[in-house]
C-alpha cells in the first residue's frame, strides 16, 4: 500500500498548483523509494521510460507547418469562410464536426483532428467567427468559452469514435488483457459493442452544443446591455 | 530501413533550433532558461538512446527544474500583424486549407502505403512505426509546398513553430512525462495496490454492484492515472473478470468494450490526461487550466451513467 503515497503526492501537487513537471518527478521518487528502490535508480527508470515514450511528443513536429499557415492567414480565412454560410451557428458547426470526428475516428483516421492540427488553426477560429458574425462582437471570456468547447468537442468525438475501429491501440489492449487472463474475444465484437455508446455520446454532446447556442446568445445580449449602460 | 530514429532526429533538430533562436531573442527576459529547456529536450530526442538511463533521468530532472523554478518567459518571434493575416487570407483563400490538409493526407497515405515499399527483401519503412514516420513525412512535404507557394523568409517555419511551442511551454512535455510516471508507478506496484483498495472498498455482492464497481472504478482510476490504458488491466483483472464474468456469468467482450469507454469518461475529467485537457488550454490561450475539462464534464458524467446502464442491460444478456 505504501507506493500509493506517490498518487497522493501527485494529486496534492496538482491541486495546489505546483509545476506539474516537478510534481511528477516528486511522485515518481516517492512511489519508487517507498517500493524499495534507490533514488538514483528511480531517476534512471524515469529517464528510460521518458526516452521510450518520446513518440508521445511527436505530434508537435507539426507546429512549424501550422505556425507558417497561421502567419499567412489560415485562422483569418477559417473565420471569414464559415461566416459566409447561411444558417451556421457555433453549436451546429460543432455538432457537424462532432459527427465527422466520430466517423473518421471510427475509420481509424485519428490524425485528421487534434488540438495542434485542427482545433487551434481551423475549428476554434471557425467557431468564434460564426458566433461573431451572428451575435456581433463578443467579450474575451465568451470567446474563451467557445474555444474551450471546440477543444472539448474534438476530444469527445475522438473518445467515442475510435473504439469502433478494430485495429486501434485500445481495442488491441482490451483483447490482449483478456487473452492474458485466458479469455479470448474477437476485435469485431469489441468494436460492435462500442457503437451504442458512440450514438449516446453524439446525442448527449450534440444536445449540449445546441444549448450552447442559446447560452452564447444570452451572454452576447448581456454584454451588449452592459456596454450600453457603461455608455450612458 | 528508415525507422522512428529518423523522426526523433528531425524533432530533435527542431527543438535545437528553437533553443538557438530563443537565445538570440532579447525580448524574452528569461531566454537563457527557456533556451536551456528546448536544448535539453532537443538533446533527449537527438541522443536519448546513447545517454544511458541515468543520463535520460537527469534530463527529466533538468526539464522539471527549469520549468518549476523561476519560469521560462515568453519569446516574441517576428511574425505577421493581424491586418497582414487578413490580407493573406484574402490573397491565398481556400488554398490555405489545402496546405493544412497535406499533413494528415500524407500521414494517412503513408500509413497505408509504406508496406508496398521495399529495398530488396526488407521493407524501406519500419512497419511498426509507419504512422509516426508518415506524420513526419507529411510535415516535411507540407513545409516544402508551403515554402514554395507562400515564399516567406527561410527562418519563418522555425520561428513560427517556436512562437507556438513557447505558448505551449512546459506542457509540451507533460504528456510524455506522465507516460513515464505511469511506467514508474507500474514498477512500484501502484496498480496492484489500487486494485486491492477498490476490491476492499466497493461492494460486489450483486451483479449491479459489480458493474458499478467496475465502471466507476475504471473512471476513477483513469482520473488519477490520466490514462484508461493504465487502468484497464488492473481493474479488469481485479474486478471485471473475477466478478462480472466468472461469478455472475457476464459477456467479456461487452464488459471490455464498455469498461474501456467508462475509462475514457475519466480521461475527459482529469488534468492528468494532459494531451487532451491541458495542451489545448495552452494552445488556445485559455488562462483557466480547467476550461476544457469544464466544457466536457457534463458529457463525461452522463456518458459514465450511460455506459454503466448499457453494461448492466447487455452484459448478462448475451
Amino acid at each position: 500500500m505504501l507506493p500509493l503515497i506517490g498518487i497522493a503526492v501527485l494529486t496534492i501537487g496538482f491541486t495546489v498548483r505546483l509545476n506539474p513537471l516537478a510534481v511528477i518527478v516528486a511522485a515518481a521518487l516517492t512511489s519508487g523509494v517507498l517500493a524499495g528502490m534507490a533514488p538514483l535508480a528511480v531517476i534512471a527508470h524515469l529517464g528510460k521510460a521518458f526516452n521510450d515514450s518520446r513518440y508521445v511528443t511527436l505530434a508537435f513536429v507539426a507546429l512549424p507547418v501550422i505556425g507558417l499557415l497561421e502567419r499567412h492567414g489560415l485562422q483569418a480565412r477559417a473565420r471569414t469562410r464559415i461566416a459566409q454560410l447561411a444558417g451556421a451557428t457555433t453549436g451546429r458547426l460543432l455538432i457537424l464536426y462532432l459527427a465527422l470526428r466520430q466517423i473518421t475516428c471510427a475509420l481509424g483516421l485519428l490524425a485528421l483532428g487534434g488540438p495542434v492540427q485542427m482545433v487551434r488553426p481551423v475549428l476554434a477560429p471557425m467557431a468564434e467567427g460564426v458566433a461573431q458574425a451572428r451575435l456581433g462582437s463578443l467579450p474575451p471570456p465568451v470567446l474563451r468559452l467557445i474555444r474551450a468547447h471546440a477543444a472539448a468537442t474534438d476530444n469527445v468525438g475522438q473518445m467515442f469514435g475510435e473504439d469502433i475501429f478494430i485495429a486501434l491501440a485500445s481495442i488491441l489492449l482490451i483483447k490482449g488483457v483478456l487473452h492474458q487472463e485466458g479469455v479470448d474475444v474477437a476485435p469485431l465484437q469489441l468494436s460492435m459493442w462500442a457503437i451504442p455508446s458512440a450514438i449516446a455520446a453524439f446525442l448527449i454532446h450534440g444536445a449540449r452544443l445546441s444549448r450552447l447556442d442559446k447560452r452564447l446568445a444570452r451572454l452576447a445580449a448581456e454584454s451588449a446591455d452592459a456596454e450600453r449602460q457603461a455608455g450612458e | 530501413m528508415i525507422g522512428v530514429g529518423a523522426v526523433y532526429a528531425l524533432a530533435g533538430l527542431m527543438f535545437a533550433a528553437f533553443a538557438v533562436f530563443t537565445l538570440r531573442d532579447p525580448t524574452n527576459p528569461k531566454r537563457y532558461r527557456r533556451s536551456a529547456f528546448w536544448a535539453l529536450l532537443g538533446l533527449s530526442f537527438l541522443a536519448g538512446d546513447r545517454l544511458g538511463d541515468l543520463g535520460d533521468g537527469l534530463i527529466v530532472v533538468g526539464l522539471a527544474g527549469l520549468a518549476a523554478v523561476g519560469g521560462l518567459g515568453l519569446g516574441k518571434p517576428q511574425t505577421t500583424t493581424p491586418a497582414e493575416r487578413v490580407e493573406g487570407a484574402q490573397r491565398w483563400g481556400d488554398r490555405l486549407f489545402w496546405l493544412a490538409l497535406i499533413v494528415p493526407a500524407v500521414a494517412l497515405a503513408g500509413t497505408l502505403g509504406f508496406k508496398a515499399l521495399h529495398v530488396g527483401a526488407s521493407p524501406l519503412i519500419d512497419p511498426k512505426q509507419a504512422s509516426v514516420i508518415a506524420l513526419a513525412l507529411g510535415v516535411v512535404v507540407a513545409l516544402v509546398v508551403a515554402m514554395l507557394m507562400l515564399r516567406p523568409p527561410l527562418s519563418a517555419p522555425l520561428q513560427e513553430g517556436r512562437r507556438l511551442a513557447d505558448l505551449v511551454g512546459w506542457a509540451l512535455v507533460l504528456p510524455q512525462m506522465l507516460a513515464a510516471l505511469g511506467a514508474v508507478f507500474a514498477l512500484a506496484g501502484v496498480g496492484q495496490s489500487v486494485s486491492h483498495l477498490v476490491g476492499a472498498v466497493l461492494p460486489s455482492t450483486s451483479p449491479a454492484a459489480a458493474v458499478i464497481a467496475y465502471t466507476v472504478g475504471m473512471a476513477g482510476f483513469t482520473l488519477v492515472m490520466g490514462n484508461a490504458f493504465a487502468a484497464f488491466p488492473v481493474m479488469t483483472a481485479g474486478v471485471g473478470l473475477p466478478l462480472i464474468v466468472h461469478k455472475f456469468g457476464g459477456d467479456p467482450a461487452i464488459m471490455g468494450a464498455l469498461g474501456m469507454l467508462s475509462g475514457f469518461c475519466g480521461t475527459l475529467l482529469t488534468p492528468m490526461a494532459a494531451n487532451f485537457n491541458i495542451v489545448p488550454t495552452t494552445l488556445l490561450e485559455l488562462p483557466d487550466r480547467w476550461a476544457v475539462i469544464k466544457a466536457q464534464a457534463p458529457t463525461a458524467l452522463l456518458m459514465l451513467i450511460v455506459n454503466t446502464a448499457l453494461m448492466y442491460a447487455l452484459v448478462f444478456r448475451f
